[in-house]
């Protein structure tokens, strides 16, 4: 039994079929990746993991139970954390709250109402949002609005705001996808330390096949909502019906 | 000091400052010259001054802070009078347990209206609180009033009468809404040569509370809890994928800032013991709106120099009528008198709606971040003549957020 559990999911968009009968099984402590061509499916796949869409039929097991019906951050409470296609961060805050934001969600849970201590005080938590800022090499930047980040910049902010929680799961949805050659292996070493250095899960939609080649276990390919194959790295690559379906696409 | 840093406690020593001293810095015209009519520094106008000052900032909390744009904010007021004015009739005219009585029972009304309304955000949620706020409009003015049951007396007003219980009434005590005895309506008048300058003791009340929710206005924006409305403002989405239920957020702030209305609405009532229902009517609710938008959403002291500019405007000019016009311009040939009478004639007594629309008008264009804004621009120029230092880092000038949250 693996962590995360996909079992015949559907999602129907009007007269589209976005997912068709998908099963996947993640097992723990492995980083999976899933590949496919654009429209696969693999970003609907992420919405139906944690919460923000519900599938029509089948079932999302988490570590044993199902995160459906449940509500987004109840799913995060769970230990499932993502980093969206495009970035999703607080705009307005500084670099350094929205790294902060989730590490008060994770000490204190869904809801603590902490109206009149101070943000500075925190120094625990403090210490921690600037610890994960320091691996992420933006501590320089911990004053600036997030939203005058670049575009790279805003992606791993959101990659620390995810990790900083210590997630048991991370989903991470094409997360080199605008980066320069430089941040993206950067983000790859990244990656392979966390995952030395505690047990971590994780589930990666790349389409840069170096990075999914770095870091990944197992490979699905996803092609127009099915799952083709899953298989370890080096099978995938001299598979013939990938080579066809994806491979030969992206080259 | 008190726990904020720097900036902030200067902030709050200004606020101090000048709140003590308004009755000197609002009355700068000697009493008998032509332009004593700008004087603002009567204890009425000073009173409303703050107290809706306090409404802005409560306000600020949900709106500025939060993102969420009420237009139903004036039924806490509103309730919070009633509340009040039931108090001084039952009870007694000492105003401590009156404006307890206000700010609780707007906070159990604005749980009430808070949870169906925040169940939508947008434009969704600002029609509901407008909704709410016109049906407890509706209420006050005629349903909850009639000779079987009546909590509002309708179109009179509420208003104590003699033979109301009163029933912990203190014997001696005065017959007006006091504070262990000190009438609110008691008033020193200190004459400087040609100037005179009014000491009230309700101002200095509802100053000393202004003062003190202010603070704790301050410590809410610093806080944690702050950071999370922010956020709410900002990205609620990421919010909730982060692991955190924005609903009990914005609940709390729509509380909060309910309370902070329901606590203005019981010093209304504490300064003059009569509550109406035109007090919750929706122009009241787009006025805290005005207020909060014209001084700077989002900022600490906007919403309390919205308060102020639009009650000056509310107040002294609409008391500038021809003859006032005419005694300005009786060094012009009559001509030209006659004319310049005209010309502003629209825009002052009946017509300062027209002079509000107009400056609110330019400051939206040229001022989306309020009169705080205009301050600070204000000071940057003056650094710049000063020290020379780069002004235009856009790292800290980030451009402003819409309003409202999606
Ligand atoms: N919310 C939605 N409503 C309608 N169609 C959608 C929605 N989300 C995704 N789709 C469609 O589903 C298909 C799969 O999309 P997506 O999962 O984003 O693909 P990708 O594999 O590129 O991430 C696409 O054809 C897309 O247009
Ligand atoms: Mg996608």
């Amino acid at each position: 039994m693996g962590i995360l559990e996909v079992k015949n999911v559907n999602k129907r968009f009007g007269g589209l079929q976005a997912l068709g009968n998908v099963n996947l099984s993640v097992q723990e402590n492995t980083v999976h990746a899933i590949i496919g061509p654009n429209g696969a499916g693999k970003s609907t796949l992420l919405n139906c993991l944690v919460g923000k869409l519900i599938p029509d039929t089948g079932s999302v097991m988490f570590d044993g139970q199902s995160v459906l019906g449940r509500k987004p951050h109840e799913i995060n409470q769970m230990g499932i954390s993502r980093v969206f296609q495009t970035p999703e961060i607080f705009g307005d805050l500084t670099v350094m709250e929205n790294v902060l934001i989730p590490c008060f969600a994770r000490r204190d849970g869904a809801f603590r109402m902490h109206a009149f201590e101070s943000v500075q005080h925190e120094k625990s938590l403090n210490e921690q949002a600037e610890e994960i800022l320091v691996d992420m090499n933006m501590i320089e930047k911990r004053d600036m609005h997030a939203a005058s980040l670049s575009r790279g910049d805003k992606r791993r902010l959101e990659m620390a705001m995810c990790l900083v929680q210590q997630p048991r799961l991370l989903l991470l949805d094409e997360p080199t996808a605008g980066m320069a050659r430089a941040d993206t292996n950067n983000t790859i070493e990244l990656l392979k330390e966390i995952k030395e250095k505690r047990d971590i899960t994780m589930a990666i939609i790349e389409h840069d096949m170096h990075v999914v080649f770095s870091l990944a276990e197992r490979i699905t390919v996803l092609a127009q909502g099915t799952p083709l194959v899953e298989d370890t790295p080096e099978n995938i690559k001299g598979h013939p019906k990938v080579q066809e379906a994806y491979l030969g696409q992206a080259h | 000091m008190l726990g904020l840093n720097r900036k902030d406690t200067t902030l709050l020593i200004v606020v101090f400052l000048l709140t003590m001293l308004a009755p000197f810095l609002l009355n700068p015209f000697p009493a008998d010259s032509a332009m004593a009519q700008f004087n603002a520094g009567y204890p009425d106008l000073m009173q409303r001054f703050v107290i809706f000052g306090i409404f802005a900032v409560g306000f600020n909390i949900l709106f500025g802070l939060t993102g969420y744009l009420s237009f139903g904010h004036a039924a806490f007021l509103g309730v919070g009078s009633y509340a009040a004015v039931w108090m001084f009739k039952l009870f007694t005219f000492n105003v401590v347990p009156a404006i307890a009585a206000a700010v609780v029972v707007a906070g159990l009304f604005s749980v009430l209206i808070g949870y169906v309304s925040l169940r939508r955000s947008g434009i969704y949620f600002s029609i509901l609180t407008l909704a709410f706020a016109q049906m407890s409009f509706a209420l006050a003015y005629s349903v909850l009033s009639n000779p079987k049951f009546n909590l509002t007396n309708g179109e009179t007003g509420l208003q104590v009468y003699a033979d109301d219980p009163q029933i912990f009434a203190v014997a001696g005590s005065p017959n007006l809404p006091h504070l262990f005895g000190l009438s609110m309506r008691s008033t020193y008048t200190m004459d400087v040569g040609a100037w005179s300058f009014d000491f009230n003791a309700g101002y200095y009340l509802c100053a000393v509370i202004m003062l003190v929710v202010f603070y704790l206005s301050v410590r809410l924006f610093r806080s944690p809890f702050g950071m999370m409305l922010r956020a709410i403002k900002s990205n609620q989405q990421r919010l909730n994928y982060t692991g955190l239920n924005s609903r009990p957020y914005t609940l709390a702030a729509f509380v909060i800032s309910g309370m902070y209305a329901g606590l203005a609405g019981g010093l209304l009532a504490a300064m003059d013991p009569l509550a109406g229902a035109e007090r919750m009517q929706w122009t009241a609710s787009g006025e805290v709106v005005l207020m909060t938008i014209l001084g700077g959403a989002g900022t600490l002291i906007g919403p309390v120099l919205g308060a102020g500019f639009i009650k000056y405007f509310e107040n002294i000019f609409s008391k500038i009528n021809d003859n006032v016009l005419h005694s300005w311009f009786a060094f012009l040939p009559d001509g030209m008198e006659d004319f310049m009478v005209t010309i502003i004639h629209p825009f002052v007594g009946k017509g300062w709606h027209l002079t509000l629309g107009l400056l609110f008008m330019l400051v939206v264009i040229f001022l989306p971040g309020g009169l705080v804004e205009g301050g600070q621009r204000i000071a940057r120029l003056f650094k710049r003549n000063t020290t020379q230092t780069p002004g235009n880092d856009p790292e800290h000038h980030p451009k402003p957020s819409p309003h409202v949250a999606e």
